[in-house]
């Protein structure tokens, strides 16, 4: 009666609020951060538009902005009720514990990932596949147009090309990608596109799209023909350009299947 | 009171403000004792089932958990929670607490697995969020399903390379596959419906 592949997944519109000193900032390839208000309100804002999903990113990644993020996830998951995913910083287990009690429901690594691949694994086996993600900063500028690794908020070029840790972060037990563009970050100027389609392809795991997005289009492009599963996006939410529900009817506009909460029962 | 148990698995946090959020009082807790106690019970999971089976036999909240199910406690399993209601355990190989009759399996390869994200829950006659045939949507995050004996015990169904239980409802004792405390509104308004729905007397859990 079904066929093997029916689903009725939809695609998710991820806000990603960057934070530094209890504020949410936004900048162009990680530099130049403008402002863009209060993470606990801008989360309940994106929660009543019908945002799937929330990504905090410790920027800062300081003892002292550690402790703050912990209480901003505590206070968002007090009052929001979809899933938080947290990162930025995060070293040890006992770091993804921490944040893991506050509220959040997965963990995203980056740096100690590839300072430490172990991370992923011991993180899938004690909290589960599904609560490790891993962010992977990835760069254009190889001579045979591939992409390299950098960690350390996009300054320290790894060595590392971007598919192959891909597939390696997979096969230790990573629950998913986010996959950040770095040429592309803040530019809205549009995801790299090659990128997504190049580790959609050779992964099994979701793959959200990051960096670029700076219209509703560029969303499109993303999930085709870039085949992310997710797309996550900052600035065209933060600074009003677009709701995140004006982003879903444009996907839906578009063929693609998104939960709408205006949905008729 | 309603008890949340408590036996190392996942974020107890957002399912206690979920049912405070609905209007609900509620307590995390590991003893069997205040399970025992409890006018509610939540069964919450994430993880492995085998592993988790393990725990509960050890610390004595699998003997409360039955025990207040039996004599018709209102209980609600989540994700794993929901699980381990059921008989065999295709994870592990494990047998769960076997208050409902049904297997516990894996999904098919067809589709990316764990299927993760929100999908929608396609409602049945017997469900208390809404008329048959009436769609809900909520957050999943699961590698296993649960395949009751008894098809009068799926309230809702949701798609995902084959039709699967998202929720299911015998007497007192109720399954959610999805985290309700993750899934918005539409989550809220089952676990509201839960908290609220009459105790039933008689247990007739099998």
């Amino acid at each position: 009666m079904t066929s093997a592949t029916k689903s009725g997944l939809k695609t998710r519109i991820i806000p990603a609020l960057d934070v530094t000193g209890g504020r949410v900032v936004k900048g162009v390839e990680f530099q130049n951060l403008r402002d863009a208000g209060d993470p606990v309100e801008l989360a309940a804002r994106y929660n009543a538009e019908g945002a799937d999903e929330i990504v905090f990113l410790d920027i800062t990644a300081t003892h002292e902005n550690r402790n703050n993020m912990i209480d901003v996830v505590e206070r968002t998951a007090d009052q929001v009720f979809i899933p938080l995913t947290v990162g930025g910083g995060v070293r040890t287990v006992a770091d993804m514990r921490a944040l893991l009690s506050a509220g959040a429901d997965k963990i995203f690594i980056n740096s100690a990932a590839v300072a430490q691949p172990s991370l992923i694994s011991d993180g899938a086996e004690i909290f589960g596949q599904q609560c490790m993600v891993v962010a992977i900063d990835a760069r254009r500028g190889a001579p045979d147009g591939a992409w390299q690794v950098y960690v350390r908020g996009g300054r320290t070029p790894t060595g590392l090309d971007t598919v192959e840790w891909a597939r390696e972060v997979e096969r230790r037990g990573a629950g998913e990608l986010l996959l950040t563009s770095m040429n592309q970050d803040g530019t809205g100027t549009g995801y790299d596109l090659d990128l997504l389609e190049a580790v959609s392809a050779a992964v099994n795991i979701p793959v959200i799209a990051s960096g670029g997005a700076g219209n509703l289009d560029h969303l499109v492009d993303a999930l085709q023909p870039g085949r992310a599963d997710a797309v996550l996006a900052a600035s065209i939410f933060h600074f009003g350009q677009h709701t995140i529900k004006e982003a879903k009817q444009y996907l839906r506009d578009h063929g693609i299947p998104v939960r709408l909460e205006s949905d008729p029962a | 009171m309603i008890a949340i148990v408590d036996y190392g698995a996942g974020n107890l946090r957002s399912i206690k403000r979920a049912l405070e959020a609905a209007g609900a009082g509620a307590r995390i807790t590991d003893d069997p004792a205040s399970v025992r106690d409890a006018e509610r019970v939540v069964l919450p999971g994430v993880g492995n089932a085998g592993a988790s089976m393990r725990r509960l036999q050890e610390t004595g909240l699998a003997d409360a958990i039955t025990e207040i199910a039996r004599r018709g406690t209102p209980l609600l399993g989540v994700c794993l929670g929901m699980q381990l209601l059921f008989g065999h355990q295709e994870e592990g190989e494990t047998v769960g607490l076997g208050l409902l009759a049904g297997r516990v399996r894996l999904l098919p390869s067809t589709l990316k697995v764990p299927h993760m994200g929100w999908n929608n829950a396609r409602l049945g006659h017997n469900s208390p969020l809404g008329g048959a045939g009436e769609n809900r949507e909520f957050y999943f995050v699961h590698s296993y399903y649960a395949d009751p004996d008894d098809p009068a015990d799926v309230a809702a169904w949701t798609d995902y390379g084959i039709s699967f239980p998202s929720i299911v409802i015998h007497d007192n004792i109720w399954g959610a596959q999805f985290h309700p405390e993750k899934s918005g509104p539409d989550g809220l308004a089952l676990v509201r419906q839960w908290a609220t729905a009459p105790a039933i007397t008689t247990g007739a859990a099998r």
